[in-house]
């Protein structure tokens, strides 16, 4: 058992122009993206591409196609508007998804990694909303990276594992409804508002739970389901399956995420291997306890079980950690990694912290770091639980500006733990993970820039002097095309045109 | 406090009879060891919160997305 797989994080930012609420978030999520476009390509000209060859938004995991004429324009997503759209040198993807900036990391092989970029994410977003602000006629844009305006309309942070295509779809929903519900009491960002338009104004768990509308489906956008069924793995689809994680809410905290990734990726490690073939613990209605657990700051809600049981969010946590610990100490046939360990010691640690006083966690989770805030206006201005200052840091925790982000300024105190230092991320930034294909795919467009006319997950294309017609270089392996399978090819190739003389020998001119 | 909910959420409500709209636990609980800092916190937070609270979260008002 192991917390190590194919992974990636895409989040979609809120986007508000202070002062200015009539804008168009399409124009001014485009302004956000090509701004950092232009400043880190130097220059529109070297925009690069998204190659669509291969995308399939509609493929269904459970082995059917959504016909186009029966989809939601909004589920179109390989349908380029013409929207803005830039592949960076760290490997991962800005660009503009409905009317929301979006980051998807780059591919990478663990949580840490995965809080790594998504930090990198993050700080791609602040430096791309300091360059839009230069751009003449234009008002200051902020971006929260949060999911909901408490006011009907929600957005993704979405996590991506790649998992094996012989695993039986059933045992993934079986075994992933009841971790998901349950695990909103650590990944949850905390909200100040109940139900889709927030009209009551009562604390939850979650930014998303309410927006949770059926069990399983291929909707993301409306009709939200708990088990995503998009079946696009991006890799070979005889092998492959890419799970689409949607329940997720976008977490501040850097041991929120790395939680988030980490139990997940042991959940399909044992959901993979069998270890849990046997056991049950779907709740009878999973919607309602989806909404239950995260309105309940309390942790005393008791889900009811298929089987009748009636455990609350925390046990049945507790049992999916024992199957885990279990698991990991008696199988002889994967040794566990330092990160696994990791994993297992931080959920342990989180749980009991939880069961003793969740405020223990205000320095680690995002939902206790809020209410904690919330509750201290609280007590010392005696302030109600639904007064527009409280809603207000509720929004402004999120707000993505070092200097006014409150978890920002929680963290600049050292009242919110981070994992990675200041260098730590701005190398992320800039270099893709060394381990997958974002490795290619990143060091070909810092490389090569003016060469690389268009890139996806799986292909970078190339246009290259003397060759008349673009060449596309399929990278359908993500673990191929790292720095120890093709680093030294880069280094010997000093322009484009050499590289694709060494790959494809025999390609047309 | 505004309690009107729709018509999906009363019925997840009504499973659930712990679940009803009031204060989180802690907003009474006893000073912590940590109280000490929690002023000097509290004021920076009211140093950099936007102005005019109640307009400013009116006018966040998003586009759905995925």
């Amino acid at each position: 058992m192991t917390v190590r797989r194919v992974m990636g994080i895409e989040t979609e930012y809120g986007i508000s122009v202070p002062g200015f609420p009539n804008l168009n978030p399409m124009v001014t999520s485009s302004q956000v993206v090509n701004a950092y476009g232009q400043y880190v390509l130097h220059g529109p000209r070297h925009r690069t591409n998204w190659d669509y060859e291969l995308e399939n938004p509609l493929r269904d995991a459970r082995g059917f196609d959504m016909s186009r004429a029966d989809a939601d324009p909004t589920q179109l997503t390989d349908d380029d508007l013409g929207m803005a759209n830039v592949i960076l040198t760290n490997g991962a993807r800005l660009y503009v998804d409905h009317a929301h900036p979006e980051l998807s990391t780059p591919e990478v092989t663990n949580p840490r990694d995965a809080v790594l970029w998504d930090r990198a994410g993050m700080e791609i977003m602040r430096t791309a909303i300091r360059l839009a602000a230069d751009i003449p006629e234009t008002h200051p844009i902020v971006l929260y990276k949060n999911n909901t305006d408490n006011k009907g309309a929600s957005y993704g942070c979405h996590e991506n594992y790649l998992m094996k295509r012989s695993t039986p779809f059933a045992d993934i929903v079986r075994h992933l409804t009841p971790f998901f519900i349950t695990r909103q009491v650590f990944t949850g960002a905390g909200r100040l508002g109940r139900g889709q338009d927030g009209r009551a104004l009562a604390f939850q768990l979650s930014q998303r739970a309410d927006f949770f509308e059926v069990e399983v489906g291929l909707e993301t956008t409306l009709k939200r389901p708990i088990i995503n069924t998009r079946d696009e793995p991006h890799a070979d689809p005889e092998r492959f399956r890419r799970l689409h994680v949607i329940v997720g809410d976008a977490n501040l905290s850097d041991t929120a995420t790395f939680l988030k990734i980490g139990t997940t990726a042991i959940m399909l490690s044992m959901i993979e291997e069998g270890a849990l073939r046997g056991r049950e613990w779907t709740p009878a209605r999973p919607v309602a306890e989806m909404h239950a657990v995260s309105h309940d700051d309390t942790l005393r809600h008791r889900l009811r079980l298929a089987d009748d049981r009636e455990l609350t969010a925390l046990e049945v946590q507790w049992e999916l950690y024992e199957q885990a610990r279990d698991f990991c100490t008696r199988s002889d046939h994967a040794e566990p990694d330092v990160q696994t360990d990791e994993v297992l010691d931080l959920w342990e640690e989180v749980l009991t912290a939880l069961g003793r006083d969740p405020v223990e966690l205000a320095d680690r989770l995002d939902w206790v770091a809020k209410r904690e805030l919330m509750a201290g206006f609280v007590r010392r201005d005696g302030i109600a639980w639904d007064s527009p200052r409280l809603q207000l840091i509720d929004l402004q925790y999120a707000d993505i500006r070092p200097e006014k982000g409150l978890a920002s300024r929680l963290e600049a105190r050292g009242r919110l733990r981070r994992m990675f230092t200041d260098d730590e991320v701005a190398c992320a930034v800039d270099r893709a993970p060394e381990d997958t294909r974002a490795y290619f795919r990143g060091e070909c467009i810092r490389r090569y820039p003016e060469s690389v006319a268009a890139a996806s997950w799986d292909s970078v294309v190339f246009d290259v002097p003397g060759r008349e017609s673009l060449l596309r270089v399929p990278t359908l392996e993500p673990v191929r095309g790292t720095r120890a399978h093709v680093g030294a090819l880069l280094d010997s190739a000093p322009d484009a045109a050499t590289l694709i003389d060494r790959l494809i020998p025999d390609g047309s001119r | 406090m505004p309690q009107r909910e729709n018509a999906e959420q009363r019925r997840v409500d009504r499973t659930d009879e712990v679940d009803e709209v009031e204060a989180p636990q802690s907003a009474e609980a006893a000073p912590s060891e940590l109280d000490a800092d929690v002023d000097a916190i509290l004021d920076e937070i009211d140093s950099v919160l936007e102005e005019n609270a109640e307009d400013f979260v009116k006018s966040f008002v998003q586009k759905g997305g995925q």
